[in-house]
């Protein structure tokens, strides 16, 4: 494990296999705070996090502002309907004047995609990614991967399975991006029109048949319907879909038996999945909420703890 | 450790083993109550002093302590001015800290500033009785108002030597040396 040098937390695509490790290693033993009678440590006592969600999120927001808080930072959530933007204001105006209150740590979602390159320009403060458009959600990914390893014991040389919408999905790629590093082998899997060429260059099997995709799998990553994305032209019926692609008991039974199933949540009960499996995905999904704030716990303690005159820029 | 040199061995592997012996005894001597007792070792050898006085006092008087692991990474006050981020160890009290008498245990005392953070964190986990430290070395140059319960040995040392306790369980060797600049 190698001492930590990023100012800002963008892409998974940059990160290192050793760099996913610290990460996780400190994530491993921030999960004790959250069982202490005060549930808090003064680590980032002073610093400034300001959750600038352009986007609608509620889990992901609460999840890292939650975080911020037991590491005692003072927290700001700025959310784009309550903001000037509303009146038309820009974006880098926006973050502009933020900087006036001397933030430490931007937590930024976008709609646009890999947008956050250009924003970094505009403020002294680190910038954590918490989704831009359709590039990278890496956090999300860290706890996915953290989830996995918890639950195999390794990363190394899995099946790991990623059905639904890849096309508007940050989540799948940053854990092809993830997993990949650890050389584990990604499928996904989805109807024609929610797969982009792209995908076949980045080194991931692409099945267009879940029976088949699903054989032997280690991990499942399910995907939601993003609803509020499709413009209702990528797959003629949500009936049609669950045909083809809803997790099923019968289905999953092709896939080995230990298998490891996850979603980012909220999920969308007989579409994506049946409701039949909810006993079995129950547990998980909470394991993937408390891991996700030790993962952002984690995140935040290795930007938020850098030398003030850090201009590493990556 | 590099551009240092060894100057002196001040406790041989002998030497150790008849310390934590006589601190101990001087632990129960204080504390008559077993059952208030409590020991918190601090990340890394701190945990190891520690385990060995847990079984040195079930040797000689048959009870189990509770034993608890502190890292105090994230209560430190240095955070950002110590270049990339320190790795976080694990924490580990899973007993009630309320009311007991916790002996503290650290290798080597020297600023303070390590029990300092400490004593925060415990803080946060209730309000025992009592805290005392324990140390094996206490090398002097005090930065804040912190002094020891029990002493292993007490070595003076000029602000620039380095004490080192090398312990089987993680150094393979059984000593306490200082160490001085090269040049």
């Amino acid at each position: 494990m190698e001492g930590w040098t990023k100012k800002h937390i963008i892409a998974l695509k940059d990160l290192s296999r050793s760099e996913i490790e610290t990460i996780f290693s400190i994530a491993q033993n921030f999960k004790e705070i959250s069982q202490r009678e005060v549930k808090k440590t003064p680590t980032l006592r002073g610093k400034t996090v300001i959750n600038l969600f352009f986007e609608n999120s509620t889990r992901t927001r609460t999840s890292f502002e939650l975080a911020a808080k037991r590491l005692s930072a003072d927290v700001l959530n700025f959310s784009s309907s309550a903001s000037s933007l509303s009146k038309g204001e820009s974006i880098i105006d926006t973050i502009k004047n933020l900087e006036s209150y001397h933030p430490d740590i931007l937590v930024v979602r976008i709609g646009l995609s890999a947008s956050l390159e250009v924003l970094k320009k505009h403020t002294r403060a680190s910038i954590v990614n918490a989704g831009d458009g359709k590039n990278e959600h890496p956090t999300q990914a860290l706890l996915d991967m953290f989830t996995v390893k918890e639950a195999k014991g390794t990363l190394e040389d899995l099946k790991v399975l990623i059905v639904g919408d890849i096309l508007h999905s940050r989540v799948a790629r940053s854990n092809i991006f993830g997993f990949q590093k650890f050389s584990s082998t990604v499928r996904v899997c989805g109807p024609q029109t929610l797969i982009p060429y792209e995908f076949e260059k980045m080194g991931v099997e692409v099945f267009y048949d879940l029976d088949a995709a699903i054989k032997d799998a280690d991990v499942i990553i399910m995907l939601r319907i993003q609803r509020e994305r499709q413009s209702g032209m990528f797959f003629p019926s949500i009936r049609e879909y669950v045909e083809k692609f809803s997790l099923t008991p019968a289905r999953i039974k092709k896939a080995k038996s230990n298998c490891l199933i996850l979603h980012p949540g909220p999920i969308n009960w007989d579409i994506e999945i049946s409701s039949t499996l909810k006993e079995r995905l129950h547990p998980l999904i909470l394991r993937q909420v408390e891991n996700g704030l030790a993962i952002r716990m984690a995140v935040l303690y290795l930007i938020g703890t850098q030398k003030k005159d850090n201009e590493n820029t990556n | 450790m590099e551009g240092f040199r060894e100057k002196t061995c001040v406790l041989s592997a002998q030497d150790i083993k008849r310390t934590l012996y006589r601190l101990a005894h001087q632990i129960l001597e204080k504390t008559p109550d077993t059952g208030l007792l409590a020991l918190i070792g601090i990340q890394t050898r701190g945990v190891f002093i520690a385990q060995r006085l847990k079984n040195i006092i079930k040797e000689v008087e048959g009870i189990e302590l509770p034993l608890g692991i502190l890292d105090i990474t994230l209560y430190r006050d240095d955070l950002t001015t110590v270049g990339p981020s320190p790795l976080v160890k694990e924490t580990k009290i899973n007993f009630d800290i309320n009311d007991k008498v916790v002996i503290l245990i650290d290798d080597v005392l020297f600023t303070g500033r390590t029990v300092r953070a400490a004593l925060d964190e415990i803080t946060d986990f209730g309000r025992p009785k009592r805290v005392e430290l324990l140390v094996l070395i206490d090398r002097g140059h005090r930065e804040l108002p912190i002094r020891a319960d029990f002493v292993g040995k007490n070595i003076p040392t000029a602000k620039t030597e380095l004490v080192e306790v090398r312990l089987n369980e993680i150094d393979k060797k059984e000593e306490v040396v200082v160490l001085t600049p090269a040049s």
